[in-house]
C-alpha cells in the first residue's frame, strides 16, 4: 500500500490496526471457553428416544438407499451423524 | 479505548466460567423424593455424601443403578449417604424403571432442574461426592465400568477423615 | 417379440445394473456406522429379507449384520448382504434374453472412540459373475461444543474388475475372454450435525465422489435413427466417458413433536460432470404408539439427462460419447413408503437379549421417464415415437433385531 501524503491513510490505517488487534485479543479470550451448551445433557431425553435416531435400523435404510441409487444418477450426501442421548 | 477495555472485559467474564470446583462448598438444596416429603442436603451434614444425577433414558444411568445399590448397602452405616437425583420433568418414566429395578437409597426429582444448574451437570450421569464438612470433593462426569471402584476409593478415604 | 438385433450369442443385461461405483455405495452407509454423540454403536443382530418388484426385474435376498463392543472403545460390525436377481426387464428384452443372477457382498468395520474421537474404518467386498467390487473406508467423527455438534469427515476408495458374460458352445454362462475392464472410485464426505433445541437436530451432508475407468454397462445399447432398417432403429455399442466427478450436498432437520413423534425433512442437490442435475426432496413421519413405531415417508425426486444420453440418437456415430441408460434420463421419481414396528417385552427365557424387534416396511415408487421410450413398441408407434417409459416398483423389507 502506497503510503499517502496527509493524515487520512496514516490515521485510517491505524485505526485499522487496532481494531483487528482488539479483535484478535476478544478472540483470543474468548477461545478459551468453547460456546456454553444451550441444551444441558439433562435436557436431551428426546434424542435417546429411538424415534429421533438419525439411523435407527441400518439394514434397513442402506437397502432402501441402495435401490434408490442403482436407479437414479444421483449418488451420496444421504448419511448423517450426531444427535443421541450424549451419555458418557 | 474504552470500548476495547469494555470489550476485553466481557471476553473474559465468558472465559471464566463460575464453577462449583472441587474444594468449594457444595451448593444447598432441597427436593421432593418418592417418600413425598422434601429432602434436603442440609440434613445430611457430617456424613460423606454422593449425589448421582441420573436419567431412565440414559443408558450408561441405569447400568450404574445397581452398583450405586451396593456401594449405598456397604457404606451406608459408616456415615455414607447417596441421593439418587433424577433430572426428568416428567417422573413417571423413571418410577416405572425402578418398579423393575429397586434400590433403597433415597430417590429425589430434579423436575425443573434447578439442581442440576446449580451443580453445573455437564453429562449424564454425573457423580458428585461431598465430605463430612460439606466441601465438594470430587466431580466425576460420565460412567465407564470399573467407574464404581474409583467411588468406593474416594468414598473410603473421605469416610476416614 | 423377435428383434433383428438380437445378439448371436447370450448377453445378460442388467436392467438392475448398478452403475460400477454403486455397488460398493449401498454398503457405505452401513459401515461408516452411526455414531451417536460420542458414543460407540449398540451391539445388535438383525436378520433382514429384502424383495424388489418392478419393470419385470425381481431383486430379494437376505441381510444379516452383527454388531459387537469388545472393551470400552471398541465395536465391531460385520454384514452379508446377497442379492437374487431374475431379470427380463425392458433393457434384458431389447437386446438379450432373461436371465438369473446373484450378488453377494460381504462387509466389515470397527469403531475405535477415543474421547470425543470416533475412528472408523471397513471394507467391503462384492462378487457377481461379471462383476467384483472391493472398498475401503476411513472416518473420523468429532464432537464438540458440549456434545450439540458433531463434525464428521470421510474417505473411500474403490476398486472394480468389470467383465462380460456370455455363453459358450455348450450353452453354458461364461466370461468373455476378451474383456475385462477395471473402474477406479474416490470418495470425500463431510458431515455436520447440530442439536439447535431440546426437540429439534439438523445435518449438513456433503458428498464428493470421482469415477474413473469403464463407467458403462457393458450390456446396454444406445440405438440410432436408421429408417427402413429393422424396426427403424439400430443398436449400437455405447461409448461412455472414463471419467466422472460428482457433488452432492444436503440438509436435513429432524423436529420432535410432544406426542412422541418425530418429522424429519430433507432436501439433496445433486451435480456431476456429465450434465445431471438432480434434485431431491423427502418428508417423513413417524409416530410411537405403546410398543409400536410407525413411519410414514414420502419422496420426491428429480434428474435432469446426462449431455451424452439420448433415447434415439440421428445417425450412427453421432458424438464422442453416447449412452442410452435410462438411470442417465430425465425423470422423476415419486416414492411413498409405510413401516411398522413392534418391540417385543422382555424375554425371561433368553435373558441377555435387552431389547427385541420385529419390523417390516413397504415402498412404492414411480418413475417417468421425460425423454426415455419404450423401444419395444417402436414397430406400432414408430421409432422415437414409442409412448414415454414409465416403471412402477414395490420394494419391501422385514426384519428381526435383536440387542444385546
Amino acid at each position: 500500500m502506497r503510503a499517502s501524503p496527509g493524515t487520512c491513510g496514516r490515521g485510517n490505517a491505524a485505526r485499522i490496526g487496532r481494531c483487528v488487534a482488539a479483535a484478535l485479543l476478544v478472540a483470543a479470550l474468548a477461545g478459551c471457553a468453547a460456546p456454553q451448551p444451550w441444551v444441558k445433557p439433562y435436557e436431551r431425553e428426546h434424542f435417546a428416544d429411538p424415534i429421533m435416531s438419525e439411523n435407527r435400523d441400518p439394514v434397513s435404510s442402506i437397502y432402501f438407499e441402495h435401490v434408490l441409487e442403482s436407479r437414479e444418477g444421483a449418488r451420496g450426501a444421504s448419511g448423517s451423524v450426531g444427535g443421541g442421548c450424549g451419555c458418557n | 479505548m474504552r470500548k476495547y477495555i469494555i470489550a476485553a472485559a466481557a471476553a473474559l467474564a465468558v472465559a471464566l466460567p463460575a464453577m462449583a470446583g472441587t474444594g468449594a462448598p457444595a451448593p444447598q438444596f432441597s427436593l421432593g423424593s418418592r417418600e413425598g416429603k422434601d429432602v434436603s442436603l442440609a440434613q445430611y451434614h457430617g456424613q460423606v455424601v454422593m449425589i448421582n444425577f441420573w436419567a431412565s433414558w440414559c443408558g450408561p444411568c441405569r447400568t450404574e443403578m445397581p452398583l450405586l445399590e451396593s456401594i449405598y448397602k456397604r457404606y451406608n452405616k459408616l456415615g455414607f449417604t447417596l441421593l439418587g437425583v433424577n433430572v426428568e420433568p416428567d417422573s413417571k418414566a423413571a418410577i416405572d424403571w425402578l418398579k423393575d429395578t429397586p434400590v433403597s437409597f433415597p430417590i429425589l426429582f430434579d423436575k425443573d432442574s434447578k439442581v442440576s444448574k446449580l451443580y453445573e451437570v455437564a453429562g449424564m450421569p454425573s457423580t458428585v461426592i461431598i465430605d463430612r464438612t460439606g466441601k465438594v470433593r470430587v466431580l466425576h462426569r460420565g460412567y465407564k465400568p470399573g467407574d464404581e471402584n474409583e467411588y468406593m476409593d474416594s468414598i473410603r478415604t473421605l469416610i476416614r477423615e | 417379440m423377435q428383434l433383428s438385433a438380437l445378439a448371436q450369442s447370450w448377453r445378460a443385461l442388467r436392467a438392475a445394473r448398478l452403475s460400477p461405483f454403486t455397488r460398493t455405495l449401498l454398503a457405505l452407509g452401513i459401515c461408516t456406522a452411526p455414531v451417536i454423540g460420542g458414543v460407540l454403536p449398540e451391539d445388535r443382530a438383525d436378520v433382514m429379507w429384502h424383495y424388489y418388484n418392478g419393470g419385470d426385474i425381481t431383486v430379494e435376498g437376505p441381510s444379516v449384520l452383527i454388531r459387537k463392543k469388545v472393551g470400552d472403545n471398541l465395536s465391531f460390525t460385520v454384514n452379508y448382504y446377497e442379492d437374487m436377481i431374475s431379470s427380463a426387464s425392458i433393457d434384458v428384452k431389447l437386446s438379450a434374453s432373461p436371465y438369473h443372477e446373484k450378488r453377494t457382498q460381504w462387509s466389515g468395520g470397527l469403531d475405535y472412540l477415543h474421547g470425543k474421537t470416533m475412528y472408523s474404518a471397513g471394507a467391503i467386498t462384492s462378487k457377481e459373475p461379471d462383476y467384483k467390487a472391493n472398498t475401503i473406508y476411513f472416518s473420523l467423527s468429532q464432537d464438540m461444543f458440549g456434545d450439540l455438534t458433531t463434525l464428521s469427515l470421510g474417505y473411500r476408495r474403490g476398486w472394480d474388475q468389470i467383465y462380460r458374460d456370455i455363453k459358450d458352445a455348450e450353452g453354458n454362462i461364461i466370461n468373455d475372454p476378451t474383456f475385462h475392464q477395471r473402474a477406479d472410485h474416490r470418495g470425500y464426505t463431510l458431515g455436520l450435525s447440530q442439536i439447535l433445541t431440546r426437540n429439534t437436530i439438523i445435518n449438513f451432508n456433503y458428498e464428493l465422489l470421482t469415477d474413473q475407468g469403464y463407467l458403462a454397462n457393458p450390456y446396454r445399447k444406445i440405438r440410432y435413427l436408421s429408417p427402413g432398417q429393422g424396426e427403424g432403429f439400430t443398436l449400437a455399442d455405447q461409448v461412455y466417458p472414463n471419467t466422472r466427478t460428482s457433488n452432492a450436498a444436503s440438509i436435513s432437520l429432524k423436529h420432535y413433536l410432544p406426542w412422541r413423534a418425530a418429522i424429519t425433512g430433507q432436501y439433496r442437490f445433486f451435480r456431476d460432470t456429465w450434465g445431471i442435475v438432480a434434485n431431491t426432496f423427502e418428508v417423513d413421519y413417524s409416530q410411537g404408539w405403546h410398543n409400536w413405531i410407525f413411519d410414514g415417508s414420502l419422496r420426491y425426486y428429480r434428474q435432469s439427462a446426462a449431455d451424452f444420453y439420448s433415447d434415439l440418437f440421428p445417425r450412427a456415430d453421432y458424438q464422442n460419447f453416447m449412452a442410452r441408460d435410462r438411470e442417465l434420463a430425465a425423470f422423476q421419481t415419486y416414492t411413498v413408503g409405510v413401516g411398522a414396528a413392534y418391540q417385543f417385552p422382555h424375554f425371561s427365557w433368553a435373558p441377555w437379549v435387552t431389547r427385541s424387534s420385529l419390523n417390516f416396511h413397504v415402498e412404492h415408487f414411480l418413475a417417468k421417464y421425460s425423454d426415455f421410450r419404450n423401444a419395444l413398441l417402436a414397430p406400432e408407434y414408430g421409432a422415437g415415437s414409442e409412448p414415454l417409459y414409465q416403471l412402477n416398483a414395490n420394494v419391501f423389507t422385514g426384519f428381526i433385531s435383536i440387542w444385546y
